[in-house]
């Protein structure tokens, strides 16, 4: 059951192929976009509900219902749609190359979903660390501003749409919505409180919709080739196409696009080569991104690659960015380097997550040397339940599964360490 | 109205409404460290936390989450309390454990609050985080160790005072609040930081390391150093004045002070007049009340009445006033003055020198026009309730005068007076503005009438209020603000020329002619000393300033913390303070000293009890009934302005404060005030005043 190569979306994600405006038509994009447009508004949003596209950026929320929230009429203030392409959830590289090889794929998604929710623009909130990726965007949107595609009169739908492109300054915690939109005003980036929801109050205090680029890229397909296409693919709630980022101690990292609902196993071992040493070799996977809790080997076994599946083992699907270990991985340190990433990242703004983030990663680093004691994998595991829930946005939550996951699967590995460390080394030592 | 239940309560309130201003409502308390009513709510400490339902599984931010119909509120469940806890233990980590040598100690947010939510140990084993101290001026001190970022400080400094100096800089704990480049804060709302701060992060720097809370006495009481007349907390130990804080007064200052008002006490000890003065070849000698009295009552009863005039100065209370008028009366002079800066200000009509629209009505006007005025340095806080409806929108602002930073946007109408008669002849596109208004309002300010052409002044702009409708059956627009905490008090009591009597400046012109030999100065500091030629001079008041340097006589009198005393503010709000601590030395209250120089005259005044002065007072002016206090007693609007006359000049308008820090006997004697003036004055535009906050 994997995807076949006439379901794929993405097809140029490799850069086989010309990227520019030529390239892009002859695979079909931008083709009869007026038509589509013709069809309405409401008539996209309940397609794209009738797909069962859920938000490609980590949370998984129905892309059709998120758009339902906007109003139906333009009051005083304009609508905006943002795109979410500060991709910085690590082991995920997936926007970057729908970006870099096929832009125009994410600009026609761009004009349907903006069309959809009544916004006459775009902005495109890009990391600053895709440079190149912004300048492809940049001249993708010149490309198609030149052949009428986009502009004062959109594909000739009498649609007025412009999409702009703004480069973040490198901050993970820009990739949360309410954040994006501060730094996208030119204000610190740190999360709003919800409610207001960008839906009434967003950019600018205007009706905004956020969405990841592979949410919105994937909008033109789904309308050219059907709803119940897309929904076809994959299982029930959990439809589709998905383009998986597997890296880590694999054969042949990579991106690849692949139904939803794919078994873990058969995405490593058909696209990514095999896990190192073979897959008895396997300790545990991450399965979507930093933020998600790891699985270890007898989960990985038989666990599908989709949203409640993993939801299902206390995983999530997350970005789809799988990040596998092998035997030789250090687990504890792994998870102490997220820790140390997430105390970085962690904005300031809301006390569970500012000053928790800071306390795991110290314990964190103590755990990877032993130097604790036992109770304290509890008081750990304590703080991050204090953590999860209790902040303004996802990061605290983010912060505290990996080190739940940990715990949950390789306590005895902690333990381990915590005793040999008594045993062989009584005095305390100083750091490695 | 949406309904729901708080713990069990039902609550109706209002649509839009947080759960945790329904749950103040009935009395269930939410604890918080960054929520504060008169700030935008941020959501950022989390101390809120309960459980809600309908919702998701987890604790919701009473401060931010509005309430809806049939919602179910537990801020007793065990998961808001575990939540509260949590939230308690790390907002503890990273807390220093230093309130034995903290200035918050006793008064303390986080103590209360760890006392009742939080645990009794610490878990956290790890190296707690420091944070470098900021420079933010000489009233501020900080101790960032001891921050928990709740942000109440950059959102008052922002929203209210309306100077973005204050912020958050880095990420995760790395965060800091500072002033992003180390330079003092230069709002004149500045303390109100220490006020608002929840913690010991930031605290007042001049009261650093004096008291603890627990050893205070505390006296409610009102501000003199300016014609807002705030209400106030004055702290005592001893016979010291500790610290000045406000107290909450929504009409007049909300819950703010302004830095002088706050700051400006610990010029109450210095330069003290504790013992009465004669001179004597030239020099000020000591002397007895006895000897001082018998020296001013034969001086007074050797002179012609004609020849005797008397002033009243910035900070004179109503009850001295009063009795000094009657003296004056006695002896049948009719040259008394209590406008020592000259202020064209008619007398005989009330509305004509008052505040009309009122400090909380400002909030329903829907333009402002400021003539000749500085707000942000004549009355902080007035300025600040301007911000507050600015902030509301749909405000538009003009300015004729010296000062545009005002701290909101306005429309710089330059500083022509001329510009008035174009205004009055609604040419000008402002006075459109002012006439598409339902409820304009016009401020005067001292600068504008303080000066030769001031009554020419006066009538243009009541011109300008009568033709853009600023003067209507239930909205009076016209207000002029006073700089003198004494001055609305002064003209209501009537301590004004009488028939043929001398103003300020013909008193003056008078002394220096040799037409006055006498001149009483009730604490007057402000006019031209200079100008009294080889008149005798009886300086009333509490501290060494330029009146008593020139007096021949000095009787000491007490400062506005030492007495009880009516003041009536610049809207004509009768206000009283209450005695803190006693005058220093042999000083008195200043109508005991009228009624003693009376008796040793020979002429005793019938009132010897403060209760009678103050039934003498209700008997001048229906200002001073008993049932007034507090309240703002109107005065019916008045049309006309034929008998305001002359011609504009065409000197710009100068506000009359060359120095906020600095504009009377008690701030001028500041050490503190002194700091502030080498810091926001003297170094002003210069850069900075050479300090790194590295060096203490």
């Amino acid at each position: 059951m994997l995807l076949s190569d006439k379901d794929r979306i993405f097809t140029n994600l490799y850069g086989v192929h010309d990227w520019t405006l030529k390239g892009a038509l002859s695979r079909g994009d931008w083709d009869g976009t007026k038509a589509i447009l013709a069809q309405g508004h409401d008539w996209i949003i309940d397609q794209v509900k009738a797909s069962g596209l859920r938000g490609r950026g980590g949370a998984g929320f129905s892309t059709g219902l998120k758009w339902s929230f906007m109003p139906k009429t333009v009051g005083e203030r304009p609508h905006y749609l943002v795109v979410n392409a500060d991709e910085g959830e690590p082991g995920t590289c997936k926007d970057r190359d729908m970006m870099r090889n096929d832009p125009h794929k994410l600009l026609e998604g761009c004009l349907i979903a903006g069309f959809a929710m009544r916004a006459h623009a775009a902005y495109i909130y890009i990391r600053g660390e895709f440079y190149r990726e912004a300048e492809r965007l940049e001249a993708a949107i010149a490309q198609a501003e030149e052949a009428g595609l986009l502009g004062d009169n959109a594909c000739g739908s009498g649609w007025p749409f412009r999409v702009y492109v703004h480069r973040g300054a490198g901050a993970y915690i820009c990739g949360e919505e309410t954040a994006l939109i501060q730094s996208l005003e030119g204000k610190k980036g740190q999360p709003r409180l919800k409610p207001p929801f960008p839906a009434g109050v967003g950019l600018y205090g205007c009706p905004t919709t956020v969405n990841n680029v592979e949410s919105i890229a994937v909008v033109p397909a789904i309308l050219r080739r059907g709803a119940s296409w897309f929904a076809g693919i994959g299982r029930e709630n959990n439809t589709g196409t998905k383009v998986f980022c597997i890296s880590g101690h694999v054969n042949t990292p990579c991106n690849v696009e692949e139904a939803m609902s794919i078994p873990l196993r058969t995405l490593i071992e058909k696209h990514a080569g095999g896990v190192r040493g073979g897959w008895d070799n396997l300790m545990a996977v991450i399965p979507g991104g930093a933020s998600v809790p790891l699985i270890p080997k007898h989960v990985c076994d038989d666990v599908l690659m989709d949203f409640d599946a993993l939801k299902e083992v206390k995983s999530g699907l997350g970005t789809a960015a799988v990040m596998v270990m092998d035997k030789s991985t250090d687990v504890v340190k792994a998870i102490a380097r997220l820790s140390a990433f997430y105390m970085h990242e962690s904005c300031g703004q809301c006390t569970p997550c500012r000053e928790g983030a800071g306390w795991m990663s110290r314990v964190m680093n103590r755990m990877v040397r032993g130097d604790a004691e036992i109770e304290e994998i509890d008081i750990l595991e304590e703080v991050t339940r204090q953590i999860e829930g209790h902040t303004i946005c996802a990061l605290g939550d983010a912060a505290a599964w990996p080190i739940q996951g940990l715990i949950r699967h390789f306590r005895p590995e902690l333990e381990r360490r915590i005793q040999a460390r008594k045993g062989v080394a009584p005095t305390p030592a100083a750091a490695e | 109205m949406p309904k729901l239940t708080i713990d069990g309560i039902e609550v109706e309130a209002d649509a839009g409404m947080t759960i945790m201003q329904a749950a103040d409502m009935v009395g269930i308390e939410i604890p918080r460290f960054c929520y504060h009513e008169r700030l935008s709510i941020a959501g950022n400490c989390r101390m809120c936390l309960v459980e809600v339902k309908p919702g998701p599984p987890k604790p919701a931010a009473a401060c931010a989450l509005p309430i809806s119909e049939g919602m179910q509120v537990w801020t007793q469940s065990d998961l808001a309390k575990k939540a509260r806890k949590g939230v308690m233990e790390f907002l503890l980590i990273n807390h220093p454990l230093d309130c034995p040598i903290c200035d918050q100690g006793g008064e303390c947010d986080l103590q209360d609050q760890a006392m009742a939510f939080g645990s009794d140990r610490s878990r956290y084993i790890e190296h707690k985080r420091a944070v470098p101290e900021k420079y933010l001026g000489p009233l501020v001190k900080t101790s960032m160790n001891r921050c928990i970022h709740c942000t109440r400080c950059v959102r008052f400094i922002t929203e209210v005072a309306g100077i973005p100096e204050l912020g958050m800089i880095g990420r995760g704990e790395d965060s800091e609040i500072t002033s992003y480049v180390e330079k003092a804060l230069t709002s004149e709302l500045s303390g109100n930081i220490v006020d608002l701060c929840p913690v010991g992060a930031l605290t007042s720097a001049p009261y650093a390391f004096h008291a603890r809370p627990w050893e205070l006495r505390k006296v409610q009481s009102i501000d003199a150093l300016d014609a807002v007349g705030s209400a106030i907390r004055v702290d005592v130990r001893g016979n010291a004045v500790m610290r000045v804080l406000p107290r909450l007064n929504e009409d007049v200052n909300e819950e703010w002070l302004a830095d002088k008002s706050r700051h400006a006490i610990d010029g109450l000890r210095y330069q003290r007049l504790d013992r009465p003065y004669v001179r004597e070849n030239g020099t000020l000698r000591p002397a007895s009340w006895e000897e001082a009295l018998r020296a001013v009552a034969g001086r007074l009863l050797a002179t012609d009445a004609d020849k005797v005039a008397a002033i009243a100065g910035d900070m004179a209370d109503a009850e001295a006033m009063v009795l000094l008028k009657d003296l004056m009366g006695v002896i049948g002079s009719p040259h008394l003055d209590c406008r020592q800066d000259g202020a064209a200000l008619d007398p005989t009509d009330r509305a004509g020198y008052l505040f009309n629209p009122t400090i909380p009505g400002i909030e329903d006007a829907d333009a402002l026009l400021i003539v000749g005025s500085d707000p942000r340095w004549e009355a902080p806080i007035l300025n600040a309730r301007i911000r507050k409806r600015y902030l509301m929108g749909k405000f538009p602002i003009g300015v004729l005068g010296p000062r545009t930073d005002l701290t909101y946007k306005v429309q710089d109408l330059g500083n022509d007076p001329k510009t008035l008669e174009t205004l009055a002849g609604g040419k000008h596109d402002f006075a459109k503005v002012l006439e598409a208004a339902q409820r304009p309002l016009i401020l005067v300010g001292m600068g504008a009438l303080a000066r030769p052409d001031g009554a020419a002044v006066m009538g243009w702009v009541r011109r300008i209020a009568e033709r853009v409708g600023a003067i209507s059956e239930d909205w009076n627009g016209l207000g002029v603000l006073h700089t003198a905490a004494a001055r609305v008090g002064g003209l209501d009591l009537g301590f004004v020329p009488g028939e043929g009597g001398r103003d300020t400046n013909a008193i003056l012109e008078g002394a220096e002619k040799g037409d006055i030999q006498v001149v009483y100065l009730l604490g007057a500091d402000e006019i031209d000393t200079a100008l009294l030629g080889e008149a005798f001079v009886i300086y009333q008041g509490h501290h060494g300033d330029a009146g008593a340097n020139r007096a021949d006589v000095i009787l000491p009198g007490a400062a506005y913390t030492e007495k009880d005393a009516s003041y009536v503010n610049t809207e004509g709000r009768l206000q009283r303070t209450w005695l803190g601590v006693h005058p220093p030395g042999e000083a008195r209250e200043d109508w005991r000293i009228i009624r003693a120089l009376s008796g040793a005259m020979g002429k005793p005044l019938s009132q010897n009890t403060l209760e009678a002065v103050r039934a003498r007072l209700a008997e001048v002016s229906p200002t001073f009934a008993p049932d007034n206090e507090g309240a703002v007693v109107p005065a019916p609007a008045t049309t006309g302005f034929a008998r305001f006359s002359g011609r504009l000049e065409a000197t710009p308008f100068a506000t009359p404060i060359k120095n906020y820090y600095m504009t009377d006997p008690i701030s001028r004697a500041s050490r503190t005030m002194a700091e502030c003036t080498a810091v926001y004055i003297n170094a002003a535009g210069t850069g900075d005043s050479k300090r790194t906050g590295t060096d203490g």
